[in-house]
Protein backbone atom coordinates (compact mmCIF):
# COMPACT_ATOMS: atom_id res chain seq x y z
CA UNK A 1 0.00 0.00 0.00
CA UNK A 2 1.10 3.17 0.71
CA UNK A 3 5.51 3.59 1.29
CA UNK A 4 7.43 1.35 3.71
CA UNK A 5 8.35 3.25 6.43
CA UNK A 6 9.26 1.95 10.31
CA UNK A 7 7.45 5.67 11.16
CA UNK A 8 5.19 5.52 13.58
CA UNK A 9 1.26 5.26 12.34
CA UNK A 10 -0.92 7.31 13.77
CA UNK A 11 -5.00 5.59 14.38
CA UNK A 12 -7.31 8.05 12.37
CA UNK A 13 -9.52 10.05 12.73
CA UNK A 14 -7.18 11.70 15.39
CA UNK A 15 -9.18 12.71 19.19
CA UNK A 16 -9.80 16.06 19.07
CA UNK A 17 -10.03 18.07 22.83
CA UNK A 18 -13.66 19.48 22.17
CA UNK A 19 -16.10 20.46 20.12
CA UNK A 20 -13.99 23.51 18.69
CA UNK A 21 -10.44 22.73 19.17
CA UNK A 22 -8.22 21.30 16.70
CA UNK A 23 -6.43 17.92 17.96
CA UNK A 24 -2.94 18.75 19.25
CA UNK A 25 -1.45 17.02 16.89
CA UNK A 26 -1.98 18.80 13.76
CA UNK A 27 0.36 21.41 14.82
CA UNK A 28 3.18 18.70 14.97
CA UNK A 29 2.34 17.08 11.77
CA UNK A 30 2.65 20.78 9.76
CA UNK A 31 5.56 21.38 11.01
CA UNK A 32 7.60 17.68 11.56
CA UNK A 33 5.61 15.18 9.25
CA UNK A 34 3.82 16.49 6.25
CA UNK A 35 3.00 13.15 4.91
CA UNK A 36 2.17 11.18 7.87
CA UNK A 37 1.31 7.67 7.74
CA UNK A 38 -2.10 6.89 9.38
CA UNK A 39 -4.35 3.57 9.94
CA UNK A 40 -8.01 3.37 9.28
CA UNK A 41 -11.16 2.48 10.93
CA UNK A 42 -10.54 -0.66 8.59
CA UNK A 43 -7.55 -1.41 9.37
CA UNK A 44 -6.29 0.15 6.25
CA UNK A 45 -3.11 2.08 5.93
CA UNK A 46 -3.26 5.94 4.33
CA UNK A 47 -1.26 9.19 4.56
CA UNK A 48 -2.81 11.73 5.96
CA UNK A 49 -1.37 15.84 4.69
CA UNK A 50 -2.12 18.64 6.89
CA UNK A 51 -0.34 20.91 5.00
CA UNK A 52 -2.43 24.20 3.20
CA UNK A 53 -0.24 23.68 0.08
CA UNK A 54 -0.03 20.07 0.19
CA UNK A 55 -3.54 19.39 0.15
CA UNK A 56 -4.29 22.00 -2.05
CA UNK A 57 -2.26 20.69 -4.88
CA UNK A 58 -3.53 16.95 -4.37
CA UNK A 59 -7.14 18.33 -4.53
CA UNK A 60 -6.51 20.59 -7.63
CA UNK A 61 -5.05 17.88 -9.22
CA UNK A 62 -7.91 16.28 -11.78
CA UNK A 63 -5.99 12.50 -12.00
CA UNK A 64 -7.17 11.79 -8.50
CA UNK A 65 -10.29 11.35 -7.53
CA UNK A 66 -12.34 10.52 -4.37
CA UNK A 67 -13.73 7.49 -6.08
CA UNK A 68 -12.04 4.78 -3.47
CA UNK A 69 -14.07 1.65 -5.21
CA UNK A 70 -11.03 0.70 -7.21
CA UNK A 71 -8.37 -2.23 -6.21
CA UNK A 72 -5.93 -1.25 -4.39
CA UNK A 73 -7.36 1.96 -2.31
CA UNK A 74 -8.04 1.71 1.48
CA UNK A 75 -11.53 1.15 2.95
CA UNK A 76 -12.41 3.77 5.42
CA UNK A 77 -14.40 1.39 7.45
CA UNK A 78 -15.89 -2.46 7.06
CA UNK A 79 -19.22 -1.60 7.17
CA UNK A 80 -21.39 -3.21 4.86
CA UNK A 81 -21.98 -0.87 3.05
CA UNK A 82 -19.25 1.10 2.89
CA UNK A 83 -18.81 5.09 2.84
CA UNK A 84 -19.64 7.14 0.29
CA UNK A 85 -16.97 7.18 -0.98
CA UNK A 86 -16.99 3.78 -1.63
CA UNK A 87 -20.02 3.58 -3.90
CA UNK A 88 -19.09 1.93 -7.46
CA UNK A 89 -22.74 3.59 -8.82
CA UNK A 90 -21.15 7.31 -8.03
CA UNK A 91 -18.15 6.66 -9.55
CA UNK A 92 -19.65 7.28 -12.68
CA UNK A 93 -19.88 11.43 -11.64
CA UNK A 94 -16.89 10.75 -9.30
CA UNK A 95 -13.80 11.74 -12.17
CA UNK A 96 -13.26 12.25 -15.81
CA UNK A 97 -14.83 13.53 -18.72
CA UNK A 98 -18.59 12.01 -17.65
CA UNK A 99 -17.77 14.20 -14.40
CA UNK A 100 -17.17 17.26 -16.37
CA UNK A 101 -20.35 16.59 -18.38
CA UNK A 102 -22.67 16.15 -15.39
CA UNK A 103 -21.07 19.19 -13.68
CA UNK A 104 -21.36 21.37 -16.42
CA UNK A 105 -25.05 20.46 -16.40
CA UNK A 106 -26.13 21.08 -12.41
CA UNK A 107 -23.95 23.90 -12.28
CA UNK A 108 -26.90 26.07 -14.11
CA UNK A 109 -29.04 25.49 -10.69
CA UNK A 110 -25.28 26.72 -8.60
CA UNK A 111 -24.68 30.06 -10.44
CA UNK A 112 -24.15 33.21 -8.39
CA UNK A 113 -27.40 34.64 -10.12
CA UNK A 114 -29.75 32.05 -9.68
CA UNK A 115 -28.62 31.61 -6.08
CA UNK A 116 -28.87 35.17 -5.15
CA UNK A 117 -32.85 34.88 -6.67
CA UNK A 118 -33.54 31.90 -3.84
CA UNK A 119 -32.12 34.33 -1.31
CA UNK A 120 -35.48 36.18 -0.58
CA UNK A 121 -36.91 32.67 -0.20
CA UNK A 122 -34.35 31.14 1.81
CA UNK A 123 -34.70 34.18 3.99
CA UNK A 124 -38.46 33.93 4.50
CA UNK A 125 -37.65 30.00 5.63
CA UNK A 126 -35.15 31.14 8.07
CA UNK A 127 -37.64 33.52 9.86
CA UNK A 128 -40.24 30.86 10.12
CA UNK A 129 -37.93 28.73 11.58
CA UNK A 130 -37.34 31.59 14.31
CA UNK A 131 -41.22 31.98 14.69
CA UNK A 132 -41.31 28.55 15.88
CA UNK A 133 -38.63 29.25 18.70
CA UNK A 134 -39.77 32.53 19.56
CA UNK A 135 -42.98 30.95 19.86
CA UNK A 136 -41.89 27.75 21.77
CA UNK A 137 -39.81 30.36 24.16
CA UNK A 138 -36.22 29.75 25.01
CA UNK A 139 -34.00 27.77 25.44
CA UNK A 140 -33.84 26.10 21.93
CA UNK A 141 -32.05 23.67 19.82
CA UNK A 142 -30.41 25.80 17.07
CA UNK A 143 -29.71 22.19 15.37
CA UNK A 144 -32.91 20.53 15.41
CA UNK A 145 -34.88 23.77 15.46
CA UNK A 146 -32.94 26.18 12.51
CA UNK A 147 -29.89 23.99 11.01
CA UNK A 148 -31.40 20.88 10.57
CA UNK A 149 -34.23 21.76 8.84
CA UNK A 150 -33.18 24.81 6.75
CA UNK A 151 -30.76 23.16 3.92
CA UNK A 152 -33.21 20.18 3.71
CA UNK A 153 -36.10 22.92 3.20
CA UNK A 154 -33.83 24.49 0.26
CA UNK A 155 -32.70 21.69 -1.30
CA UNK A 156 -36.52 20.68 -1.96
CA UNK A 157 -37.21 23.73 -3.59
CA UNK A 158 -34.51 23.45 -5.30
CA UNK A 159 -35.35 19.92 -6.95
CA UNK A 160 -39.54 21.20 -6.87
CA UNK A 161 -40.77 19.16 -3.66
CA UNK A 162 -43.89 20.15 -2.30
CA UNK A 163 -43.12 21.59 1.06
CA UNK A 164 -45.58 18.42 2.22
CA UNK A 165 -42.78 16.15 1.58
CA UNK A 166 -40.11 17.77 2.93
CA UNK A 167 -39.91 16.38 6.09
CA UNK A 168 -39.91 13.05 4.61
CA UNK A 169 -37.11 14.28 2.57
CA UNK A 170 -35.22 15.29 5.78
CA UNK A 171 -35.85 11.91 7.35
CA UNK A 172 -34.22 9.72 4.18
CA UNK A 173 -31.19 12.11 4.26
CA UNK A 174 -30.57 11.94 7.70
CA UNK A 175 -31.08 8.24 7.62
CA UNK A 176 -28.69 7.77 3.99
CA UNK A 177 -25.93 9.70 5.55
CA UNK A 178 -25.87 9.70 9.50
CA UNK A 179 -25.17 5.95 9.43
CA UNK A 180 -24.27 5.63 13.45
CA UNK A 181 -27.71 6.52 14.58
CA UNK A 182 -29.30 3.98 12.17
CA UNK A 183 -29.47 0.18 11.73
CA UNK A 184 -28.24 -0.84 8.13
CA UNK A 185 -31.72 -2.27 7.73
CA UNK A 186 -32.63 1.41 8.03
CA UNK A 187 -30.44 2.85 6.45
CA UNK A 188 -31.22 0.49 3.38
CA UNK A 189 -34.84 1.27 3.52
CA UNK A 190 -34.62 4.89 3.28
CA UNK A 191 -32.19 4.35 0.33
CA UNK A 192 -35.02 2.30 -1.05
CA UNK A 193 -38.23 5.02 -0.62
CA UNK A 194 -35.73 7.93 -1.35
CA UNK A 195 -35.58 6.24 -4.67
CA UNK A 196 -39.21 5.37 -5.34
CA UNK A 197 -40.06 8.90 -4.05
CA UNK A 198 -37.90 10.53 -6.79
CA UNK A 199 -38.16 8.14 -9.87
CA UNK A 200 -42.10 9.27 -9.41
CA UNK A 201 -40.94 12.88 -8.62
CA UNK A 202 -38.89 12.50 -11.57
CA UNK A 203 -42.14 11.23 -13.90
CA UNK A 204 -44.65 14.18 -12.40
CA UNK A 205 -42.15 16.54 -13.46
CA UNK A 206 -41.59 15.37 -16.88
CA UNK A 207 -45.49 15.26 -17.18
CA UNK A 208 -45.74 18.93 -15.45
CA UNK A 209 -42.23 20.67 -15.65
CA UNK A 210 -41.58 23.65 -13.10
CA UNK A 211 -38.74 26.33 -12.63
CA UNK A 212 -36.90 24.36 -10.59
CA UNK A 213 -33.51 22.19 -11.65
CA UNK A 214 -35.08 19.02 -12.10
CA UNK A 215 -37.25 20.05 -13.99
CA UNK A 216 -34.52 21.80 -16.38
CA UNK A 217 -32.12 18.55 -16.27
CA UNK A 218 -34.99 16.83 -17.65
CA UNK A 219 -35.82 19.12 -20.45
CA UNK A 220 -32.16 19.15 -20.99
CA UNK A 221 -32.22 15.33 -20.51
CA UNK A 222 -35.02 14.63 -23.55
CA UNK A 223 -33.48 17.27 -25.81
CA UNK A 224 -29.76 15.79 -25.56
CA UNK A 225 -30.31 12.39 -23.77
CA UNK A 226 -27.46 13.53 -21.68
CA UNK A 227 -28.54 11.96 -18.17
CA UNK A 228 -30.43 8.98 -17.61
CA UNK A 229 -32.86 8.21 -15.14
CA UNK A 230 -30.57 6.39 -12.93
CA UNK A 231 -28.14 9.45 -13.24
CA UNK A 232 -31.04 11.84 -12.38
CA UNK A 233 -31.46 9.94 -8.98
CA UNK A 234 -27.94 10.37 -8.24
CA UNK A 235 -28.07 13.47 -8.74
CA UNK A 236 -31.06 13.96 -6.45
CA UNK A 237 -29.29 11.93 -4.00
CA UNK A 238 -26.50 13.65 -4.19
CA UNK A 239 -27.21 16.70 -3.75
CA UNK A 240 -29.16 15.76 -0.75
CA UNK A 241 -26.11 13.83 0.68
CA UNK A 242 -23.89 16.78 -0.29
CA UNK A 243 -25.74 20.03 0.54
CA UNK A 244 -27.78 18.61 3.47
CA UNK A 245 -25.80 17.16 6.45
CA UNK A 246 -22.76 19.67 5.69
CA UNK A 247 -24.50 22.77 5.61
CA UNK A 248 -26.66 21.98 8.88
CA UNK A 249 -23.36 20.82 10.85
CA UNK A 250 -21.49 24.16 9.57
CA UNK A 251 -25.17 26.23 10.85
CA UNK A 252 -24.28 24.48 14.29
CA UNK A 253 -20.22 25.19 14.03
CA UNK A 254 -20.50 28.58 12.85
CA UNK A 255 -23.44 29.90 15.42
CA UNK A 256 -21.28 27.77 18.19
CA UNK A 257 -17.84 29.51 17.49
CA UNK A 258 -19.37 32.98 17.11
CA UNK A 259 -21.42 32.23 20.06
CA UNK A 260 -18.48 30.54 22.74
CA UNK A 261 -16.67 33.91 22.55
CA UNK A 262 -19.32 36.39 22.80
CA UNK A 263 -17.39 39.47 21.82
CA UNK A 264 -17.68 38.04 18.29
CA UNK A 265 -21.28 38.12 18.01
CA UNK A 266 -21.22 41.73 19.94
CA UNK A 267 -18.81 42.84 16.80
CA UNK A 268 -21.56 41.24 14.19
CA UNK A 269 -24.44 43.06 15.69
CA UNK A 270 -22.35 46.44 15.63
CA UNK A 271 -20.85 45.84 12.43
CA UNK A 272 -23.32 43.71 10.27
CA UNK A 273 -21.56 44.36 7.13
CA UNK A 274 -18.88 42.21 7.91
CA UNK A 275 -21.20 39.12 8.07
CA UNK A 276 -19.82 37.85 4.34
CA UNK A 277 -16.38 37.98 5.83
CA UNK A 278 -17.58 35.98 9.07
CA UNK A 279 -18.96 33.38 7.34
CA UNK A 280 -15.53 32.81 5.51
CA UNK A 281 -13.67 32.96 8.59
CA UNK A 282 -16.02 30.56 10.38
CA UNK A 283 -15.27 28.20 7.72
CA UNK A 284 -11.68 28.36 7.99
CA UNK A 285 -11.66 28.21 11.44
CA UNK A 286 -13.97 24.91 11.86
CA UNK A 287 -11.69 22.15 13.49
CA UNK A 288 -14.12 19.77 13.61
CA UNK A 289 -14.89 19.24 9.75
CA UNK A 290 -14.37 15.21 10.10
CA UNK A 291 -12.60 12.74 8.33
CA UNK A 292 -11.13 15.06 5.35
CA UNK A 293 -10.89 14.10 1.78
CA UNK A 294 -9.73 11.19 0.50
CA UNK A 295 -7.69 10.95 -2.81
CA UNK A 296 -6.63 7.69 -4.43
CA UNK A 297 -3.33 8.36 -6.60
CA UNK A 298 -3.22 6.63 -9.08
CA UNK A 299 -0.65 7.54 -10.60
CA UNK A 300 3.27 8.26 -8.84
CA UNK A 301 3.42 11.58 -8.08
CA UNK A 302 5.43 13.45 -5.16
CA UNK A 303 4.15 15.87 -1.93
CA UNK A 304 6.48 18.40 0.35
CA UNK A 305 9.51 16.52 -1.59
CA UNK A 306 8.55 13.07 -0.91
CA UNK A 307 7.11 10.22 -3.33
CA UNK A 308 3.76 9.19 -3.06
CA UNK A 309 3.55 5.91 -5.08
CA UNK A 310 0.49 5.06 -7.14
CA UNK A 311 -1.92 2.55 -5.35
CA UNK A 312 -1.93 5.05 -2.46
CA UNK A 313 -4.62 6.56 -0.30
CA UNK A 314 -4.73 9.99 0.54
CA UNK A 315 -6.72 11.38 3.48
CA UNK A 316 -6.92 15.19 3.13
CA UNK A 317 -7.31 17.21 6.43
CA UNK A 318 -9.11 20.89 4.97
CA UNK A 319 -9.20 21.70 8.70
CA UNK A 320 -5.68 21.62 9.27
CA UNK A 321 -4.64 23.26 6.17
CA UNK A 322 -7.24 26.14 7.31
CA UNK A 323 -5.37 26.94 10.45
CA UNK A 324 -1.33 26.53 8.75
CA UNK A 325 0.58 29.20 9.70
CA UNK A 326 2.76 29.32 6.74
CA UNK A 327 -0.40 30.12 4.59
CA UNK A 328 -2.53 32.16 7.07
CA UNK A 329 -1.33 35.05 9.11
CA UNK A 330 -2.44 34.41 12.78
CA UNK A 331 -3.91 31.45 11.51
CA UNK A 332 -5.03 30.54 15.08
CA UNK A 333 -7.50 33.49 15.79
CA UNK A 334 -10.51 33.48 14.29
CA UNK A 335 -10.71 37.32 12.88
CA UNK A 336 -13.86 38.35 11.33
CA UNK A 337 -12.41 40.50 8.71
CA UNK A 338 -10.01 38.52 7.09
CA UNK A 339 -9.64 38.63 3.69
CA UNK A 340 -8.62 37.95 1.28
CA UNK A 341 -9.25 34.02 2.86
CA UNK A 342 -8.35 31.36 0.41
CA UNK A 343 -9.91 28.44 2.72
CA UNK A 344 -9.92 25.10 1.37
CA UNK A 345 -13.13 24.11 3.47
CA UNK A 346 -14.98 23.27 0.00
CA UNK A 347 -11.95 21.46 -1.41
CA UNK A 348 -10.39 22.81 -4.83
CA UNK A 349 -10.05 22.43 -8.30
CA UNK A 350 -12.21 20.42 -10.64
CA UNK A 351 -14.09 18.77 -7.67
CA UNK A 352 -14.48 21.39 -5.63
CA UNK A 353 -17.83 22.32 -3.90
CA UNK A 354 -20.57 23.02 -6.57
CA UNK A 355 -23.45 24.10 -3.70
CA UNK A 356 -20.80 26.75 -2.54
CA UNK A 357 -22.40 29.79 -3.61
CA UNK A 358 -25.68 28.34 -1.97
CA UNK A 359 -23.57 27.24 0.99
CA UNK A 360 -22.50 30.02 1.16
CA UNK A 361 -25.78 32.26 0.73
CA UNK A 362 -27.22 30.18 3.32
CA UNK A 363 -25.02 31.01 6.57
CA UNK A 364 -25.34 34.22 5.68
CA UNK A 365 -28.72 34.39 5.49
CA UNK A 366 -28.63 32.55 8.92
CA UNK A 367 -26.53 35.66 10.46
CA UNK A 368 -28.64 37.93 9.14
CA UNK A 369 -31.62 36.61 10.04
CA UNK A 370 -30.59 35.37 13.97
CA UNK A 371 -28.77 39.23 14.39
CA UNK A 372 -31.67 40.99 13.73
CA UNK A 373 -34.29 38.59 15.24
CA UNK A 374 -32.26 37.28 17.91
CA UNK A 375 -29.75 39.60 19.23
CA UNK A 376 -29.65 39.09 22.59
CA UNK A 377 -28.53 35.28 21.49
CA UNK A 378 -26.25 32.97 24.00
CA UNK A 379 -25.09 29.79 24.26
CA UNK A 380 -27.32 28.16 27.37
CA UNK A 381 -24.30 25.53 27.63
CA UNK A 382 -20.60 25.68 27.98
CA UNK A 383 -18.80 25.85 24.86
CA UNK A 384 -16.53 23.22 26.30
CA UNK A 385 -19.75 21.11 26.60
CA UNK A 386 -21.00 20.98 23.31
CA UNK A 387 -21.95 17.57 22.52
CA UNK A 388 -20.21 16.22 19.73
CA UNK A 389 -21.54 14.44 16.66
CA UNK A 390 -19.81 10.66 16.68
CA UNK A 391 -20.70 9.80 12.85
CA UNK A 392 -17.66 8.99 11.17
CA UNK A 393 -17.32 11.27 7.69
CA UNK A 394 -18.54 14.72 9.04
CA UNK A 395 -18.17 16.39 12.04
CA UNK A 396 -20.30 18.77 13.57
CA UNK A 397 -22.46 19.32 17.05
CA UNK A 398 -25.08 17.35 18.09
CA UNK A 399 -26.77 19.97 20.04
CA UNK A 400 -26.48 23.52 20.48
CA UNK A 401 -28.69 24.89 23.60
CA UNK A 402 -29.17 28.70 23.10
CA UNK A 403 -31.48 30.85 25.06
CA UNK A 404 -32.43 34.95 24.24
CA UNK B 1 0.34 51.60 -16.30
CA UNK B 2 -3.27 49.62 -15.23
CA UNK B 3 -3.75 45.97 -14.31
CA UNK B 4 -4.91 43.09 -16.31
CA UNK B 5 -7.10 40.05 -15.98
CA UNK B 6 -6.34 37.13 -17.31
CA UNK B 7 -8.54 33.56 -17.03
CA UNK B 8 -7.52 30.11 -17.95
CA UNK B 9 -11.26 29.25 -18.87
CA UNK B 10 -10.44 24.94 -19.10
CA UNK B 11 -9.25 25.40 -15.36
CA UNK B 12 -12.64 27.47 -13.94
CA UNK B 13 -14.81 25.13 -11.78
CA UNK B 14 -18.00 27.35 -12.19
CA UNK B 15 -18.06 28.06 -8.70
CA UNK B 16 -18.82 31.43 -8.46
CA UNK B 17 -16.64 32.73 -6.04
CA UNK B 18 -15.00 35.52 -8.51
CA UNK B 19 -18.65 36.67 -9.24
CA UNK B 20 -19.53 36.85 -5.33
CA UNK B 21 -16.43 39.17 -4.81
CA UNK B 22 -16.06 41.55 -7.86
CA UNK B 23 -19.35 41.30 -10.01
CA UNK B 24 -18.71 44.73 -11.69
CA UNK B 25 -15.44 42.51 -13.14
CA UNK B 26 -16.82 38.88 -13.35
CA UNK B 27 -19.98 36.97 -14.34
CA UNK B 28 -20.88 33.33 -15.19
CA UNK B 29 -22.42 31.83 -18.54
CA UNK B 30 -25.23 29.31 -17.59
CA UNK B 31 -23.12 26.78 -17.10
CA UNK B 32 -21.04 28.59 -14.14
CA UNK B 33 -18.05 29.62 -16.30
CA UNK B 34 -16.52 32.53 -15.57
CA UNK B 35 -17.33 35.17 -18.19
CA UNK B 36 -14.67 38.44 -17.56
CA UNK B 37 -16.70 41.72 -17.83
CA UNK B 38 -13.71 43.69 -17.45
CA UNK B 39 -10.70 43.20 -18.67
CA UNK B 40 -8.71 45.92 -17.74
CA UNK B 41 -10.53 46.93 -14.51
CA UNK B 42 -10.68 50.49 -12.56
CA UNK B 43 -7.87 51.09 -9.98
CA UNK B 44 -11.53 51.19 -7.27
CA UNK B 45 -11.63 47.37 -8.56
CA UNK B 46 -8.36 46.00 -7.83
CA UNK B 47 -8.32 45.10 -4.29
CA UNK B 48 -11.31 42.97 -4.98
CA UNK B 49 -10.37 41.22 -8.30
CA UNK B 50 -7.17 40.73 -5.95
CA UNK B 51 -9.19 39.25 -3.66
CA UNK B 52 -10.85 36.49 -6.80
CA UNK B 53 -7.44 35.59 -7.64
CA UNK B 54 -7.01 34.84 -4.45
CA UNK B 55 -9.43 32.79 -3.06
CA UNK B 56 -10.82 31.00 -6.79
CA UNK B 57 -10.80 27.59 -6.41
CA UNK B 58 -9.65 26.27 -9.90
CA UNK B 59 -6.75 28.86 -9.54
CA UNK B 60 -7.92 29.67 -13.22
CA UNK B 61 -7.42 33.64 -12.42
CA UNK B 62 -4.36 36.26 -12.43
CA UNK B 63 -3.58 40.17 -12.05
CA UNK B 64 -0.91 41.13 -14.57
CA UNK B 65 0.49 44.87 -15.04
CA UNK B 66 -0.64 45.31 -18.35
CA UNK B 67 1.53 48.09 -19.85
C1 LIG C 1 -21.02 24.39 4.38
C2 LIG C 1 -21.54 23.47 3.61
C3 LIG C 1 -20.75 22.63 2.63
C4 LIG C 1 -19.47 22.16 2.71
C5 LIG C 1 -18.45 22.36 3.83
C6 LIG C 1 -19.22 21.42 1.48
C7 LIG C 1 -18.01 20.81 1.16
C8 LIG C 1 -17.75 20.15 -0.01
C9 LIG C 1 -16.45 19.62 -0.40
C10 LIG C 1 -15.19 19.70 0.44
C11 LIG C 1 -16.58 19.06 -1.62
C12 LIG C 1 -15.47 18.43 -2.47
C13 LIG C 1 -15.48 16.94 -2.45
C14 LIG C 1 -14.24 16.38 -3.14
O1 LIG C 1 -13.36 17.14 -3.58
O2 LIG C 1 -14.13 15.16 -3.21
C15 LIG C 1 -17.97 19.21 -2.02
C16 LIG C 1 -18.50 18.73 -3.21
C17 LIG C 1 -19.82 18.90 -3.57
N1 LIG C 1 -20.78 19.64 -2.91
FE1 LIG C 1 -20.53 20.63 -1.17
N2 LIG C 1 -20.34 21.44 0.70
C18 LIG C 1 -21.30 22.18 1.36
C19 LIG C 1 -22.58 22.46 0.91
C20 LIG C 1 -23.11 22.02 -0.29
C21 LIG C 1 -24.44 22.34 -0.77
C22 LIG C 1 -25.43 23.25 -0.07
C23 LIG C 1 -24.62 21.65 -1.94
C24 LIG C 1 -25.81 21.59 -2.86
C25 LIG C 1 -27.04 21.71 -2.52
C26 LIG C 1 -23.37 20.94 -2.21
C27 LIG C 1 -23.16 20.16 -3.32
C28 LIG C 1 -21.96 19.56 -3.62
C29 LIG C 1 -21.77 18.70 -4.79
C30 LIG C 1 -22.82 18.34 -5.83
C31 LIG C 1 -20.42 18.30 -4.76
C32 LIG C 1 -19.71 17.38 -5.77
C33 LIG C 1 -18.99 18.21 -6.79
C34 LIG C 1 -18.21 17.39 -7.78
O3 LIG C 1 -17.96 16.21 -7.54
O4 LIG C 1 -17.85 17.95 -8.82
N3 LIG C 1 -22.50 21.19 -1.19
N4 LIG C 1 -18.66 19.89 -1.03
S1 LIG D 1 -13.87 31.80 -8.90
FE1 LIG D 1 -12.50 30.82 -10.37
S2 LIG D 1 -13.37 28.80 -10.66
FE2 LIG D 1 -14.95 30.03 -9.71
S3 LIG D 1 -16.16 30.85 -11.41
FE3 LIG D 1 -14.61 32.35 -10.93
S4 LIG D 1 -12.94 31.84 -12.28
FE4 LIG D 1 -14.26 30.07 -12.27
Amino acid sequence: MSSESSDQVLDYPLRAPSALEPPAEWAQLRQGCPVAHIRLPSGDKAVLLTRYNDVRQVLSDPRFSRNLAQDGAARITTNEGGSVFENPEAASLAGGESHQRWRRLINRAFTVKRIQALQTKIEAMANQLVDAMVKKGPPADLVSEFAFPLPVWVIADLLGIAVDDRDKLAYWSNAMLTMTQFTQEEVNRAQMEFAQYFMGHIAAKRANPGDDLLSELITATDKEDVLTERELLMTGQGILVAGHETTSNMIGKMMSMLLADRSRWEQLLANPSLIRTAVEESLRFDANMGFGLPRFISEDTEVAGQPLPRGTTVVCSMSSANRDESFFEGAGEMKLDRAPNAHITFGAGPHSCLGQALARTELQTTLQVLLKRLPTLELAVKPEELPRREGLLVGGIEKVLVRW
Amino acid sequence: MGMRVLVEYEKCCGAGQCVMVAPKVFDQRDDGIVVLLDETPPPEQYKAVQEAVTVCPGAALRLEESA
